[in-house]
């Protein structure tokens, strides 16, 4: 009887669990089929060549223009940005938290990190807004500190705490016999880090790197409001609008064309952050084998 | 079988709190809606119920500008509220394609924050303004300048003039402070100002809110904001001389201000209850919560 009653309950859990997993991936085809369905449109009246490689966007001008290769160069140039500031600091963090750092000091730096991972963007956004972009005003003599480089700022430091926990748990399973073997040798300390345990460990890095890249790339709030949001081609000085932006800056009070339009800069990041995640697979495949 | 009890317990426990939320939230969020639309004007909206005791039914259809959203959305919430088989439905199309819309019989109520041009008016249409709607030019509160005329403005947005020291202020660059594309201020602010398309900004931000906080945090910065929303952490510059109140507003004097408008069209009778919609919307009862859409209230 109890046995029978086991059974039972083995079952509806595997069906509770089957249906918490179909939940998942309906929302995913759902959102994917969404968008390209409510993408296309506007592409295909804009045509591909102008909306991906038209350098003026004035969606309510009386001749609108929709070409958002503003938007793409500054969401690649900001990402890329944020990697070169974040992967350094976030990596040797990395690297001192797993090899270096005593046990009782990472205890409180690795709760630090977790405390950064935790604040909500619009914070960061709004930090950036009162202190960094006033500083970036001031220390390089601009009209404005709105600008790109504020936007940089702001991502590298949120891109932070997921690069140093990838990495760090990619660097604590570096098997300990590995950097035995190359201290017994003779090699310091800092040479068996950066000659064994790092190489190693690089995929693991790699993809720290990558998944860094996703948040940076889909980061909205953050940067709205540190950005200027105004559609000029990238430059560090200046005021940019990232893809993300512009959809979030526009949609309120959108209408028409220009409302199917900015559905089409959805499906640009999406295909955006679906290749990144296809690159992070790839990594992570490659590490297990 | 000490675990599942605790098992069916947790479900339990997370069901009956699922309920309790669920009921929670529910009252909450028409508590809210109710109180948000009737704190403001609860005696005016006593008094339209008790006038229209007759039960009004059917659906009145307003379309046109996008800037009036904010001041029809609370309209017609008490309007549906004292008249509950009445439904009001707003189309933000924008000005031009409302008229358009009353024209051709498409919608019962035009809104237009525009006055009429005159083949407009030639072709029977009849625009009843029910407020005026003043948008401040807001500087730091270091800014030395405290007046420009609407010239030195148009040509401050465009980016024709460039530094402060050219209208009279301390020398530093101006940075042009606006709103995103589509937003009603900004399409106000551009028509009046004869710079549409034109403006070369430093920022566009979303609200009047993060115009106002970019304005107060940078000393050379100039920005538009709706007048009812400013306060006291930036300068509110006077245009031609003229310094923006709801008075100067109402009685024309300030120009960088634009009418929302109520078009109908000449000859074509309303129905009942878009006529007391529109009745409603004209009258005095409407004031308070024009005032709190952030407008200046005419009638």
């Amino acid at each position: 009887m109890k046995h029978k009653n086991l059974a039972l309950f083995e079952q509806v859990m595997h069906g509770i669990f089957f249906f918490c997993g179909f939940v998942t991936i309906a929302f995913v085809c759902f959102i994917s089929v969404y968008l390209i369905i409510s993408g296309l449109p506007a592409i295909r009246e804009i045509g591909i060549i102008d909306f991906l490689f038209g350098t003026t966007w004035a969606s309510t001008a009386s001749e609108p223009k929709f070409g958002i290769l503003p938007f793409i160069l500054t969401s690649i140039y900001g990402t890329a940005g944020a990697i070169v500031i974040g992967v350094p600091i976030g990596f040797m963090t990395a690297v001192f938290l797993s090899k270096v750092a005593p046990k009782r000091l990472a205890g409180i730096i690795r709760s630090a990190v977790d405390l950064l991972a935790g604040i909500p963007s619009v914070v960061y956004g709004l930090v950036g807004m009162i202190v960094l972009v006033p500083f970036i005003r001031v220390f390089f003599h601009l009209p404005d500190g709105a600008t790109m480089l504020a936007a940089i700022f702001v991502l590298s430091i949120m891109i932070l705490p997921s690069i140093i926990s990838v990495s760090e748990t990619a660097l604590n399973a570096v098997p300990k016999e590995y950097e035995e073997a190359s201290l017994a040798l003779g090699a310091t300390e800092i040479e068996t880090y950066f000659r064994v345990s790092i190489p190693a460990a690089k995929s693991g890095i790699a993809a720290a790197i990558v998944l860094g890249i996703g948040r940076a790339i889909g980061e909205a709030m953050a940067i709205i409001m540190v950005a200027g949001n105004v559609a000029n081609m990238p430059s560090l000085f200046s005021s940019v609008r990232f893809l993300t932006t512009a959809i979030a800056s526009e949609m309120s009070y959108s209408s028409g064309l220009q409302r199917q339009a900015l559905f089409s800069i959805a499906l640009v990041l999406f295909l955006f952050i679906m290749l990144i995640n296809v690159l992070l697979n790839l990594l992570l495949k490659k590490k297990t084998k | 079988m000490k675990r599942r009890k605790i098992l069916g317990l947790v479900m339990a426990a997370t069901l009956s709190l699922g309920l309790i939320s669920g009921c929670g939230s529910s009252t909450t969020s028409s508590s809210t809606t109710s109180d948000s639309s009737s704190s403001s004007s609860s005696e005016s909206s006593a008094s339209s119920t008790t006038i229209k005791a007759t039960t009004l039914s059917g659906t009145v259809s307003t379309n046109g500008s996008t800037s009036m959203e904010k001041v029809i959305g609370a309209l017609s919430e008490q309007f549906m509220n004292d008249n509950s088989d009445v439904t009001v439905t707003y189309d933000p199309t924008g000005s031009g394609t409302g008229i358009q819309a009353v024209t051709d019989g498409t919608c019962d109520i035009g809104l237009s924050s525009r006055a009429l041009k005159d083949d407009e008016t030639a072709s029977g249409l009849v625009a009843t303004t029910i407020a005026l709607d003043g948008i401040a030019i807001i500087v730091n509160t270091d800014s030395g300048v405290t007046n420009l005329t609407m010239a030195q403005l148009s040509k401050i947005f465009t980016g024709e003039i460039t530094n402060w020291s050219e209208v009279g202020g301390t020398d530093g660059t101006i940075v042009c402070i606006g709103r995103e594309a589509g937003s009603g201020t900004r399409d106000g602010f551009e028509s009046i100002t004869d710079t549409k398309d034109k403006c070369v900004l430093s920022q566009e931000l979303t609200s009047t809110g993060a115009v106002i906080q970019a304005v107060a945090g940078n000393p050379t910065a100039i920005g538009y904001a709706s007048l009812a929303a400013v306060d006291s952490t930036v300068k509110v510059l006077s245009i031609d001389g003229v310094t923006p109140t709801e008075e100067t507003v109402k009685d024309g004097t300030y120009t960088v201000q634009r009418p929302f408008n109520v078009v109908t069209k000449e000859g074509t009778e309303l129905s009942e209850a878009a006529q007391a919609f529109f009745d409603y919307v004209t009258s005095s009862d409407a004031n308070d919560l024009i005032s709190a859409a952030g407008a200046v209230p005419v009638n």
